[in-house]
């Protein structure tokens, strides 16, 4: 069943941007050429600006505001993109992460169409899909794998970790499920506060109810962030918090596995 | 009837297939002809034996001891030769594969043939006293290779070794970078090998005595005595080696005593063992097929090589551990490549070569070096890459650019320099330090250390901001100046070897008429870049002492820095190359060897930089350079994949000695699982060598881990590493070399 856009979806997109020659153009915090994390194989990664989220383990919060980025056109960025065209092509591809990618909807659909049609690129989108309901099903034509952040599957805790609801993303799983696109889900480990054996059990349990997860990646929290937070004298919280040990990640990636997903 | 020569070599060669290689000096057809291709996994590697760990355990503790004391002993009474030491043995009964240089193992030779000054100097750091004999030999009698050079050099290049525009000539000890076709004493038999020279000398019999034919007739007479002194070695160990190898195991032993011999004699600064693993599988594949071998016993013979190989050792002195650190010997073996049928190179022995990473653990020798080509199977792809994952003991140099130019039997001397084996060999020419070069042609000729003109007829530059086009025209100059002096040193030092520090063993398994190179070397190459960028793209002032001399620069503004694949400072690195390459081919080079160069600097590049003042990239005087082709460290902000990209850029033609890469990564960088990070690293090799890259040194490093076996290295003994073209054990390098290393880009991600 296609999806329709209802009349009030949560969030907001940003509207279509353009530079003074009239030229689509987005907010980029960054780009990297080879990571290796952000998907299969080596990838592009775009890092867009501005998210609606503010999880309290964010470790780029200078994504958060959308003008902390830097503008860019749709040809400038095709441009850095189509410098390792050839290498991408057999090696990885185009991953689009950010801040939330989907903030500048119509900027980053162009630059998939082009990375899809022109370079012949595979695409990933690295979301937490909170603003999926505001697109068409089309809008995904161009983007070959989604990376699903699930940032917690308990309601409550997901408000409180990330300030925004959960509902969204567990709709836009449902639909990517049933538009059979494929999936890697991302869920950052963080003791204390994702941690939790019966929440871990609900995630999993969920996770299993879809169709196209190719994998479960358990991202272990990490401070490289905090400077981040102190330098834009936003208040980290999680100051006191370790990463986790390796028996604690063990055991986590063991509650996915045991349910029949690859996790890792 | 047949004579018993005869009969042992049809014994020999029995179930081979015959050819060409039957009736002359042919490996690579005896290769071609026999090998097994294999195109499968690493599944059926076997582990080490017990024997075997038990054998790594006791050379083991004494590497330890060694690390300690820094040598461990000398036989400092005796001159070495291939016949001079009795034989000497780890634990007998337990070695599958005999020999040492001494007659102990890790006891040091002295080659006084090299120079006697450097053997004194290097037993004095170590506490040890040379022997009368020798003593007198060399002072009374005998002139050697080191006082031949210095009767010779002008007062320009004494100027240039003392400022350090050139440094590391190979005028005080072996020049080395000569691979002996060490399979030759296998296949053959020394006796085989002794009556095809005197082929070869009798051809000149008729011919008019020129100084040439003199010269080749007085070696060849040398060849022949050296490989008399071979087989007497090898007798005394218990082996007849006059006969070819019947086996696999003797395949393996008279392959390394044809090596043993070469580093009895020279103690050259590279002793390449060359390119043996699929000729030797042939061997274990026929012992296989007989059932005479299993895999375990298969693998026994290839650890057991190994570990001699880790025990060569040279006595040196402080000032070489300096330029050349962490006690290399650079025992380059090359592994795989295609072969020029399209048939991969790749065995199941190239496995097991390498596979002694695993059953011995990681260690710097031999210097594992993988020739790459995107037509390998796989499955030797990826277990190379898992390989240099968990050990970072690799070296990758591209088989598709090298093909082209030496063919399929080629191997790597030292650490990116390709010989056709057995046909071809280098005079090895150090590097001399083009960032220096530009302050000269800045300041004129005087140097900007110590102020004191090294170079006549120089204009300095005047202007208070530095003029591009007048500093490529006053660095062009300077680059002629240069290459002019350079050659002359490099041709007086070769003579004098030849006459001198012939290498008679390793010469002897070449064939006569050989193709020499003169292995020139450039450092500082993105120094040179950078600060010509910054000429170029920002505006550079120049700040100048009381006399006048630019001492100092001060850049307004940003400018484009090498390794971020970015082609307005890219194309300077490669005119830079192409530039020098051009006047080093003007001149002409001892005994008709071709000038080609290289873009390696060994672990030098911590002393180039030390002997080179403040440049216009920023750079500030005393630091060290990049290694090799390399971009500065931490400028390369792109990550692995741009600052391969610029690297690959360099043309192989202008730099047909090798041009050399060393890229560093934390694990995570590699992907999320084991997998991940295998596939990754094979695809970006492909990539590297697609884009016309040349060689690659892989590591996969936290630096949390170099920082911690700083403090504690008695917790890090076989923690190893790569550096510009050859491995080390990292906690044998000196302090400065360690913290070079832990400054050194660590790509986050690729």
């Amino acid at each position: 069943m296609p999806h329709h856009i209802t009349d009030n979806p949560p969030g907001f997109i940003s509207p279509a941007c353009v530079d003074e020659r009239g030229r689509l153009s987005g907010f980029v915090h960054s780009f990297e050429m080879g990571s290796a994390v952000d998907g299969p194989g080596m990838r592009f990664v775009l890092f867009m600006s501005g998210c609606q989220f503010r999880c309290l383990y964010c470790h780029n919060p200078d994504t958060f505001k959308m003008h902390n980025g830097h503008l860019m056109t749709v040809e400038q960025v095709i441009g850095e993109i189509s410098e390792y065209a050839v290498f991408l092509r057999f090696a990885g591809g185009l991953t689009i992460s950010g801040g939330e990618p989907l903030m500048q909807a119509h900027y980053i659909r162009e630059i998939f169409y082009l990375a899809k049609n022109d370079l012949h690129l595979h695409t990933t989108l690295d979301t937490q899909g909170f603003l999926a309901a505001h697109l068409e099903d089309e809008w995904f034509n161009d983007v070959d794998l989604v990376l699903l952040d699930i940032k917690h599957i308990d309601p409550d805790k997901h408000l409180a970790l990330t300030s925004q609801p959960l509902q969204p993303t567990l709709d836009f799983a449902h639909r990517l499920s049933s538009m059979g696109k494929k999936m890697w889900i991302r869920y950052v480990l963080v003791p204390g506060y994702t941690d939790g054996f019966d929440d871990v059990e609900r995630l999993a349990a969920f996770v299993t109810t879809l169709q196209g997860v190719e994998r479960v990646e358990v991202l272990p929290f990490h401070k490289m962030g905090e400077d981040k937070w102190n330098k834009l004298d936003y208040d980290y919280r999680l100051k006191d918090v370790s990463p986790p040990d390796a028996a604690l990640l063990q055991r986590v990636i063991g509650q996915f596995s045991s349910r029949g997903l690859y996790a890792c | 009837m047949n004579s018993p020569e005869v009969n042992q070599q049809a014994q020999a060669w029995f179930n081979f297939k015959g050819g060409e290689w039957q009736t002359r000096i042919d490996v690579r057809d005896f290769i071609q002809k026999n090998y097994s291709p294999y195109a499968g996994d690493d599944s059926f590697l076997a582990p080490a034996t017990e024997r075997t760990r038990q054998l790594w355990s006791e050379i083991s503790r004494l590497i330890e001891q060694e690390r300690l004391k820094g040598v461990l002993d000398v036989s400092s009474e005796i001159g070495s030769s291939i016949t001079a030491h009795k034989p000497g043995y780890i634990n007998k009964p337990l070695e599958r594969i005999v020999g040492l240089q001494t007659d102990a193992p890790l006891k040091r030779a002295i080659v006084p043939n090299g120079g006697l000054r450097m053997v004194e100097a290097g037993l004095e750091a170590y506490g040890f006293e040379l022997g009368e004999a020798v003593k007198t030999a060399y002072s009374n009698y005998r002139k050697d290779h080191n006082q031949g050079v210095f009767d010779v050099y002008s007062p320009d290049i004494l100027a240039c070794r003392r400022s350090g525009i050139i440094t590391g000539l190979p005028d005080a000890y072996g020049r080395g970078r000569i691979v002996g076709d060490y399979r030759r004493v296998a296949l053959y038999g020394v006796d085989f090998l002794i009556a095809d020279k005197k082929r070869e000398k009798s051809e000149l019999d008729d011919s008019v005595f020129s100084e040439e034919v003199l010269r080749s007739r007085e070696e060849l007479s040398e060849q022949i005595r050296a490989l008399g002194e071979l087989k007497e070695m090898a007798a005394s160990y218990g082996f007849d080696i006059g006969r070819p190898a019947a086996n696999a195991q003797q395949a393996v032993q008279w392959t390394y005593f044809g090596y043993l011999a070469a580093i009895k004699e020279q103690n050259g600064a590279a002793m390449s063992i060359g390119r043996i693993s699929t000729f030797l599988d042939i061997y274990v594949e026929r012992d296989m097929q007989a059932g005479l071998l299993d895999e375990s016993a298969a693998q026994e013979l290839f650890d057991d090589l190994i570990i001699k190989l880790r025990v060569v050792r040279f006595l040196r002195t402080p000032e070489y551990d300096q330029l050349f650190s962490g006690d290399p010997a650079w025992v380059t073996e090359a592994i795989g490549g295609m072969g020029v049928d399209g048939r991969s190179l790749v065995t199941k022995s190239s496995f097991r070569f390498l596979h002694s990473l695993y059953n011995l653990g990681p260690a710097p020798e031999p210097n594992l070096t993988v020739l790459w080509s995107n037509a390998l199977p796989k499955g030797f792809k990826d277990f190379c890459s898992k390989a240099s994952i968990e050990t970072s003991s690799i070296q990758y140099e591209s088989d598709d650019l090298m093909r082209e130019h030496w063919g399929d039997d080629y191997a790597i001397a030292c650490c990116v320099s390709a010989m056709r084996i057995g046909k071809q060999m280098q005079f090895f020419g150090a590097r001399c330090n083009l960032a220096k070069t530009m302050l000269y042609a800045i300041n004129g000729g005087v140097d900007e250390k110590t102020g004191v003109r090294v170079v006549e007829g120089f204009e300095p530059i005047t202007s208070e901001y530095l003029d591009y086009d007048e500093v490529i025209a006053k660095f062009d100059a300077m680059m002629e100046w240069l290459a002019t002096t350079y050659i002359k040193a490099l041709n007086a030092i070769h003579y004098m070897h030849d006459k001198y520090h012939y290498e008679r063993l390793e010469m002897a398994l070449h064939d006569r008429d050989i193709y020499r190179t003169m292995a020139c070397g450039i450092a500082g190459l993105s120094v040179a870049a950078d600060s010509l960028s910054a000429i170029k793209y920002a505006r550079v002032r120049v700040l100048r002492d009381e006399n006048g001399l630019a001492i100092d620069f001060a850049t307004e503004g940003d400018y484009p820095a090498y390794g971020n694949n970015d082609d307005r400072v890219d194309e300077i690195a490669v005119w830079l190359v192409e530039a020098f390459m051009e006047k080093i081919r003007k001149h002409k080079a001892y005994r008709g060897s071709v000038p080609t160069q290289s873009v390696l600097t060994i672990t030098s590049n911590v002393v180039y930089g030390k002997k080179t003042g403040n440049t216009p990239d920023g750079r500030r005087a005393g630091e060290p350079f990049a290694p090799g082709a390399n971009a500065m460290n931490g400028r390369d902000r792109k990550g692995f994949i741009a600052s391969g990209a610029s690297v690959a850029k360099l043309p192989y033609k202008a730099a047909l000695d090798g041009i050399s890469w060393t890229a560093t990564c934390t694990p995570d960088a590699f992907g999320h699982t084991v997998a991940d990070r295998v596939n990754n690293l094979s695809n970006c090799i492909d990539m590297f060598c697609n884009s016309s890259g040349f060689h690659v040194n892989v590591n996969v490093l936290n630096k949390d881990t170099l920082l911690d076996a700083m403090e504690h290295p008695e917790n890090y003994p076989q923690l190893t590493l790569r550096v510009s073209g050859y491995a080390v054990n990292f906690i044998k390098l000196t302090r400065e070399q360690q913290l070079d290393v832990i400054n050194r880009t660590f790509h986050l991600h690729f």
